[in-house]
Parts: C-alpha cells; structure tokens; sequence
C-alpha cells in the first residue's frame, strides 16, 4: 500500500469539501488551543507561585496568625477569643527561647482598609500598608536603595515616618520611564490617611531578571524617542503578584500603625495593641516542630486554652501551593479533554457521513482490489490527517487563545508555551484522529464490495 | 483446466427469512481467450453469477476456481488479491471516482499492487494509449463524454493485466452509436488474445459474441457457442443477422 497515495487522497477528500473539512476541524482547533492555552497559563501561575516561594525567604520560619474557627470542643467560647495581641508578642520573646527572631506585623491592605495616599494632588493606592519592626525586612527580603530603613527609635517615639517602595514613587513623583530621571523623594511628605508622614527611604525596584532587561530596553526606546513614555508609571504594576506586591507596599514603624491607625477602632476601655501576625524565625529548618511546639505552648497561657490562632509554615504553604497548580492542571485538563471529545465525536460524525457518502466509490476500490485493510487505513489516516491539521491549527490559535485570557485576566503571571505541552497536544490530535477514525474505519471496511457497488 | 470453472455454484440471499435462490446449481468452464456473454432477463440471476464470477461474492455452495485458485472459501484478503491481480471490471455506470483525474482513476488498481508512483504513471499512460484517451489523462470523469469515460474505465480494467475482464452492461448507459465503438473495442481486445465476460440483458449484443449463456431462474438455460455451429472462430461483425438467428435456435450440447 502505497503511503503517498493515501496522503494524496486524504488531501483530496479535505480539498474537496472544505467548509465541512474546516467545522470538523473546528472541535479540535478548539481542544488543542484550549489545551496549549491552559498549559500555559498553568505553566504561568506555577512559575509565579514558585518565584513567591522563593521571595517570601527561606523555610526557616513560621507565620502565627489568628484563627476564626474555634475547635468543636471551644466553639462555645468564640465571644472570649483575645486575638492577637503585643501581650502575645512579649511573652513569646520571654518564654519561647527556641524562636530567634519575632516580628509582629499590621497590615492594611487596599483589598480590606479605606486607604488613600496622596501628595501635592497625586494619589497613590498602595497594595497594602505595613506596620512592623524592622526586622521584617529580613523576612520579606526587603531592601532600601534610598535613605535608611525605619529603626528601633522611630519604634519607640512612634515616629511618622514612612519607608515606600517605587511603585508608590511612580504614582506620587512620576516613574523614571514618565519623567527621564529616576525621583528619590527622601525627605518629602505624603499624606497617609491625611496624616502626614515624611519619607526616609526607599526600596530597590524588585523584578526579574527578564523584567529588568525589558525595563532597560524599554527605557533606551523612550530616552532614544522611539517609541512615547507613558503618561502614568505603570511600570509596577506589571510582573508577577509577589513583585507588584513589594512594589506596592509601604511599611511604617508598628507602634505608628497601633496609635494612629488602630486606636480608633478598638472598643476596649484601655487600647488592646491587637496585631494581624507574627513572624517568627527558627535558628535551622529541625528545630521548626519544637519552635511551633514551645509557641503554642506559650500562647496557650496568654489565650487561656483558647486556639484561636494557628501556625502557618512555608511547608504549608508549598503545599498549598502544589495544590493549586494541580487543581488547575486537572481542570484545565478536564476543559480541554471535554474540548477534545466533542472535537473526536465531530471527527467520527463527519467520517460517517463521509462513508456513506463515498460507499460506491469504496465498493469501486475494492472491485478493483483494495483489501479491507486498505479502505481502514484509507479512512482512518484520512481522520487522524484531518485531527493533526486540525492540531495544528489549533496551536497557532492557542496564542490567540492565550492573548484572549491574558486580556480578560490581566494576571501577573506571563503564560509559557512549553515544548512538551506543544508535543503533548499534537500527540492528543493524533490520538484523537485514530480514536474517532477506528470505528467509521472498521464500518468503511465491512461493506461488501457488491452492495457497496449497488448502492446508490 | 479452464480459467473459470464453476460446479454446482449456488447462491441463496436470506432475506428476513425468505430464502431466494439466485443460483441454483451452475456448471460452467470459461477458457482463456474466450469471449462470453452471458444474457438474460432482470431477476434471472445473471448479475449475481457475474458478482460471483468477479469474486465480489461468494457462492453459497458449490465450488469455483479462477486461474487455479480455489475461491468458494476464499477469505476477503484472498478475495480482494484476486480482483487486484486476475480481474478487471467494466461497469454500466463507469464507476469512475469522480475527485480522480482520468489517470488516477486508472493507476488505482496499482496502487493496491504496490506499484512505485512513477511506475503507475507509465502503465497507466500505456492502457490509455490504447483506449485512445491519453490526450485527456489531467481531465476529470466529469469532463468528459460517457463514451469517453467508459473508455477510461476499460483502460482501468486493462491497467493490471487481467487474466479475465468482466463487463456489466457496459453500452447499458451509452448510446447506440457510442455502444457500437464501445462493443468493437471489446471485440479488438477480444482479438488481441483476451478472455472477455459480457453481461447484457440485450441478447442483439449477447449474439454478438462467440459465446453465449443463457440464464434462467438461477440456472444456464441455453448456451451458444458459434465456433462449434460454424467449425471457425468468428468476429462479430462478420455475423449477419441471419447468422445470429440460427446460431440462437442451436443449442448446444453440453
């Protein structure tokens, strides 16, 4: 049997008749872009969460936050729970040697928080505003470029001093890219809240290796007008969510946030200093369970028996994270294997009525001696042709169909096409083309050559 | 031994029950070189005798050999080799594929013999040649005259070199004029030393031929062979109607 000959018919039959050709096609278009297209948004999101892991620092270390769900066996006591609190903190540092290092945190957050930051008529919206101690720094990775980072003396005079990063730059003082010049605004007042609050430092601009290449170039195209700077400084707002974070961020001393923002929400008599968490750094990675373990018990005391806090380790979090990833995976898989399905049983609809079209010209090739096996091939290569063509389309449209998801879902995380998620998709098109080519196949091959012969 | 040789073919179609005896016992010897026809009313079982002679089917009973091969069990591999190699069909609806070019229609049964594409092209331009439709090998079945493309199918099934051509009422589509070139073409292939089966219900061309087969409900009624009327091989178009007539009311003596 020769190859080509069948090839040669193949495209025949699809030239033949290439509206139908094209609707049969269209399910597996559809599959393999939507495949390719999850993959790669998959691909995208884990990339990102990876870079999170990565820059939220090492596993040497815990994160206590509150809890609202109270055990089964305290569910009566959820009106006593403490939260919380500084008392927390202090007894920590003094019973719980085994933790090295403890920050308590505050965060408002632009998601949770009325929070407006402005300065000369410009308004920035910060992603979250942090009080802590300076120690966070360390935490989060964080580095100042510009000016000095709050220390324990801003702590304790509760100073109204402000550490930004270049995000909040860009929107009060123009990005460098609107400007031509890169702005330090250290030493000039912003209003917070309408509270005002003097700058002393800033943060380096956080980015990936590939963002930074990008920014450079981009700022050569500008400086060489080649192309417009823009009029507001998107510049961080784009990149992963862990970036945009800390480009978004600005930090203030903790006991700043306790009187000037907290203060007034508390309904207690005396002001209950509650914090929102506190991060705590092990000497080494073994003594992790022992440290949770000596916190706990410490926190025990302070709460009088009641859980309501709960410890988080970047463990839980990898996990957590892999769980994601492999959440979308199944439902991406799941979306684009319905999407492969229907594409197949259009596939094998198409050929069944293909055959019943072409039964005389079947019964002429096996008049003039095709074998059973013959017309199977014939049929069967001309499904898994019209699926591979079909795949192919389909990973071309797949960068539509990624440009499309990327347009309605401005995320952070760039989509990547892998080789093997490229690979993988064709195999799926082929294997879609033998799956739905079998049966019309086999039905092709049984006719008799008389009655197909006979058929009109 | 014969090229064909028949015993006691039957062939029962089941239809829901009812069982039609479209064959009821046939013996028939078909030799290499011969020119037959085989004539009778719609129904009598002619085109099933010729399916089965074309090994399109199979008999029910009885026992058939084409060129030596034994096919009343033949399996449909077997079954398909044998159309490929040892026969060519010729139809009434010229059964031409109509996506093909005229030689492509006609390299089809090379194709199944596996035949290189450069070797097809040659064969085919050849049997082209010889029906005298080479000039129009790039053209589609649709472009062309039912004579021409009953020409085309002939070359089709000359392409493989068959021991036997089947033809099934091939003028059956075609006007008369048209059919006389048809049918002398048939008689100069005759000539050129081929073996020939032609299925007609018109017995005017079935008296044409050297031979003819009489089929009546499933069993040969009558046979002629006019070499044994008239002692000499004769063409066709040297019968007269006259001739015909007599050679009609001879039986032969099996």
């Amino acid at each position: 049997m020769d190859f080509g000959a069948v090839i040669a018919n193949s495209i025949r039959e699809i030239k033949g008749h290439p509206v139908r050709s094209f609707l049969t096609m269209f399910g597996i278009i559809l599959g393999i872009s939507s495949l390719v297209a999850m993959n790669a948004v998959v691909k995208g999101m884990e990339n990102g969460l990876k870079e999170a892991l990565i820059e939220m620092g090492g596993m040497d270390k815990f994160e206590i936050g509150e809890e609202d769900e109270l055990p089964d066996y305290q569910a009566h006591l959820g009106d006593q729970i403490p939260g919380l609190t500084m008392a927390d903190v202090y007894a920590l540092q003094a019973s719980a040697p085994l933790l090295s290092q403890i920050t308590p945190a505050v965060e408002m957050s632009r998601w949770n928080s009325r929070l407006s930051v402005r300065h000369e008529g410009r308004f920035a919206r910060p992603y979250r505003l942090y009080g802590t101690w300076p120690s966070y720094m360390e935490l989060e990775d964080h580095h100042v470029q510009h000016g000095r980072m709050f220390n324990d003396i801003d702590e304790e005079m509760a100073n109204s001093v402000c550490v930004i990063s270049t995000g909040i730059r860009d929107d009060l003082f123009g990005s460098p890219e609107s400007t031509g010049e890169e702005v330090i605004p250290v030493g000039r007042t912003i209003f917070i809240n309408d509270m005002p609050f003097e700058i002393i430092g800033m943060f380096q601009h956080y980015e990936t290796e590939t963002e930074r290449k990008e920014r450079l170039e981009r700022m050569r195209l500008i400086r060489e007008g080649k192309i417009k700077a823009p009029s507001n400084g998107s510049i961080s707002r784009q990149g992963s969510f862990i970036y945009r974070l800390k480009n978004n961020s600005i930090f203030i001393p903790l006991r700043t946030m306790l009187i000037k923002f907290m203060s007034s929400k508390s309904e207690e008599p005396e002001p209950v200093q509650r914090i929102d968490t506190i991060n705590v750094r092990v000497p080494d990675l073994e003594s992790l369970d022992a440290s949770i373990q000596q916190a706990r018990n410490v926190l025990m005391i302070t709460h009088r028996g009641i859980e309501d806090f709960s410890f988080r380790t970047e463990e839980d979090m990898a996990e957590e994270v892999q769980l994601t990833i492999r959440n979308y995976r199944v439902s991406g898989a799941v979306i684009a294997g319905i999407a492969l399905v229907v594409g197949g049983v259009g596939i094998m609809n198409i050929m069944l009525a293909s055959i019943s079209e072409r039964i005389r010209e079947i019964g002429i090739c096996k008049a003039v001696g095709a074998t059973d096996a013959a017309v199977f091939n014939q049929i069967l290569i001309e499904s898994i042709f019209l699926s591979i063509i079909g795949g192919i389309i389909g990973l071309a449209a797949s960068q539509a169909v990624i440009a499309l998801i990327s347009s309605l879902t401005p995320t952070d995380n760039t989509p990547e096409v892998t080789g093997a998620s490229l690979i993988f998709a064709l195999c799926s098109s082929v294997m879609v083309g033998i799956l739905s080519g079998i049966y019309p196949g086999l039905k092709a091959s049984r006719f008799s050559p008389m009655e197909a012969l006979k058929y009109e | 031994m014969a090229l064909v040789e028949l015993r006691g073919v039957t062939k029962i179609y089941d239809l829901g029950g009812e069982k039609i005896h479209a064959l009821a016992g046939v013996d028939l010897d078909i030799e290499s070189g011969e020119f037959t026809s085989i004539v009778g009313p719609s129904g009598s079982g002619k085109s099933t005798l010729m399916h089965i002679l074309g090994c399109l089917d199979t008999p029910t009973g009885g026992a058939m050999s084409i060129d030596g091969i034994r096919v009343e069990k033949a399996r449909p591999k077997e079954l398909a080799r044998i159309r490929n190699r040892k026969i060519g069909f010729v139809f009434q609806f010229f059964n031409l594929l109509p996506r093909l070019t005229v030689q492509q229609n006609v390299e089809l049964p090379l194709i199944y013999m596996g035949y290189s594409a450069a070797r097809r092209r040659e064969r085919a331009m050849e049997v082209l040649g010889l029906v005298e439709m080479d000039n129009r090998s790039r053209h589609r079945p649709s472009q062309l005259s039912g004579g021409q493309q009953q020409r085309v199918a002939i070359a089709r099934a000359l392409v493989n070199e068959p021991r036997i051509i089947f033809a099934d009422e091939p003028t059956g589509n075609l006007d008369s004029n048209t059919g006389e070139k048809i049918l002398q073409l048939f008689h100069e292939l005759h000539a050129g030393g081929r073996t020939l089966v032609l299925v007609t219900h018109d017995p005017d061309i079935a008296g044409l031929t050297p031979r003819r087969i009489e089929i009546r409900d499933g069993r040969i009624a009558d046979e002629v062979d006019t070499r044994l009327v008239r002692g000499t091989e004769q063409s066709r178009f040297a019968l007269t109607r006259d001739d015909r007539d007599a050679v009609g009311d001879s039986p032969r003596e099996a």
